[in-house]
């Protein structure tokens, strides 16, 4: 399988360096970064695109811009992995209706696209035969879409709940452990490279009830957007409110919620008791689905990071490779 | 609220119909009646157990008329409000009128504060507090957990809830 890579940050080189080290059978043949771009139908070499990446800043050929390897390069698939905006979704919108309209697949794990524009995209890859996934946009390294969409085939999911955000639920923990303040729990997020320089994104729940939406759509079709769901941070929790909680075993997380038969759509701080399986440590995420038949199902696994995400995209790409392979 | 009552009256025809008929007259909802027609018969004495909802301030009304069909009230217990929630709440907490805040939750009637910790921090600082909420159903608990949150937000505190699960 050959596939274009559309951002060389955390992701893309995770992808590309998991394509090298591993014989999946997968050759890249376009490759992007905001300012450059490189094409090769016979496979670009990714260690020296690694190697120039980390030297110059740039992955390819600057007169090459990354919308002429969308159109231009010769790939079965499209890995986007350019950074999120949820303003518009933009530029992974436009690179990714540019390949499906190629009748290439699309692989993604940039939430801006399929939060905004999820039926509009799927709709347009089903007219060109082309397949859209995006495991890698919601818990990062954990199969949830996958499970969803394949292995709980004949289940109606009734609601789900989940631990969505790392960057928040790491500065919970802390605080809960060290009794540290929030801004002091977020200061030591930064300097692990947990959050980032504007941590509002993550800490105000914007991250998590992204992946809501994109949950939320693709269970149960309900074409809902960011403003459907009801949002709260952390960014106000004292850690004398944790000290309250612990006092009843209890302590307080980051919980997205979607309960369709009650209209609840909502990312706000919890309290849940000491040993409940979505009380997860650190970084991690975790996501429970109540369902008809299999009951209630929780998942726990890395939410990012840069191979861990790209475990997400490779699995995508596989299972496109193995059940609809003759792309065009 | 809920009410339950043990009751002896005299094991004759009627008697426990005339103990039900003020019941309904104070807009009471009879739950169970519970008879306990066992040890000696011969007494004539007929113990009865009811449990019954009852509108907020109607009970000593409710007790004077039964007393007043001659039947014996041997045990009340307002065991009523037993389903309970603790929530956290982050905020201006003092100076936003905490008694206030409880008052509009205990005023409701079905629904009162059972226990309020309260941890304050510097001054300025914003405050935070553990409340516990007492009502005798779920649907008043969600009733009362709204209000909170109703009155919070006018306040900007942060409530922070239980996570309840969905079956
Ligand atoms: N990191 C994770 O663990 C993780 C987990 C789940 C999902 N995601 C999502 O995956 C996506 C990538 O994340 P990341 O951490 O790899 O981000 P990142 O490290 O910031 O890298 C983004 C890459 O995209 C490139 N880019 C920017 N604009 C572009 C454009 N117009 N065309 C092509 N490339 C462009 C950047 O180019 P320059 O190098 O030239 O700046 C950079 O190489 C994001 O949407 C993110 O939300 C990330």
């Amino acid at each position: 399988m050959r596939i274009a890579i559309l951002g060389f940050g955390s992701v893309g080189r995770g992808v590309a360096q998991v394509v090298q080290e591993k014989d999946l059978g997968i050759t890249v043949t376009g490759l992007a970064d905001s300012r450059s771009g490189i094409m090769d139908p016979d496979g670009i070499d990714l260690q020296a695109a690694l190697d120039r990446k980390a030297k110059t800043g740039f992955c390819g050929d600057r007169s090459t811009a990354p919308l002429d390897v969308v159109d231009g390069a010769e790939y079965d698939a499209l890995v986007e992995v350019s950074p999120t905006r949820i303003e518009d979704g933009e530029p992974a919108i436009t690179h990714i209706v540019h390949a499906l309209s190629r009748g290439k697949h699309a692989v993604t794990s940039n939430k801006g696209p399929i939060a905004l524009a999820h039926r509009r995209l799927h709709t347009l890859a089903a007219s060109h035969g082309a397949q859209l996934r995006y495991e890698a946009t919601v818990c990062g390294a954990i199969p949830v879409l996958h499970v969803l969409q394949h292995d709980l085939l004949g289940n109606q999911v009734k609601a789900l709940h989940g631990v969505m955000n790392g960057t928040c639920n790491f500065i919970l923990t802390r605080m809960e452990d060290e009794g540290l303040t929030y801004d002091q729990a977020l200061a030591e997020a930064r300097e692990m490279g947990y959050a980032e320089a504007d941590p509002s994104y993550d800490v105000k729940g914007i991250d998590a009830a992204l992946k809501l939406v994109i949950l939320a759509n693709t269970i149960w079709d309900l074409g809902v957007t960011l403003d459907d769901v009801e949002i709260t941070g952390i960014d106000l929790i004292t850690p004398d409110a944790i000290r309250l909680a612990c006092e009843r075993e209890t302590t307080i997380r980051l919980i997205a919620e979607a309960i369709p038969e009650k209209g609840l759509l909502r990312v706000s701080p919890r309290i849940i008791p000491h040993g409940h399986p979505l009380l997860v440590e650190g970084t991690l995420n975790a996501v429970t689905l109540h369902t008809d038949l299999a009951g209630e199902l929780t998942f726990i696994g890395k939410g990012a990071g840069s191979v861990e995400t790209a475990s997400a995209v490779i699995g995508d790409l596989l299972y496109i490779g193995e059940h609809h392979a003759g792309a065009h | 609220m809920q009410v339950s009552m043990k009751l002896e009256m005299k094991d004759t025809p009627g008697q426990l119909v005339s103990v039900l008929t003020p019941i309904s007259q104070c807009g009471g909802n009879i739950i169970a009646v519970i008879h306990q027609r066992d040890q000696d018969s011969d007494s004539g004495v007929l113990d009865v157990q009811i449990v019954l909802d009852l509108p907020e301030g109607r009970l000593d009304d409710l007790v004077g008329q039964i007393k007043k069909r001659g039947v014996t009230i041997t045990r009340i217990g307002k065991e009523r409000l037993f389903l309970q929630r603790s929530l956290l709440m982050i905020g201006h907490i003092m100076h936003t009128d905490i008694s206030d805040t409880v008052d509009q939750i205990d005023r409701t009637g079905f629904a009162e504060v059972a226990e309020l910790s309260l941890v304050m921090p510097a001054i300025s600082e914003r405050s935070s507090a553990r409340i516990t909420l007492k009502t005798a159903t779920a649907a008043d608990m969600n009733s009362a957990v709204t209000l909170l949150r109703k009155v919070s937000e006018k306040k900007e505190i942060l409530i922070v809830e239980p996570l309840e699960e969905c079956g």
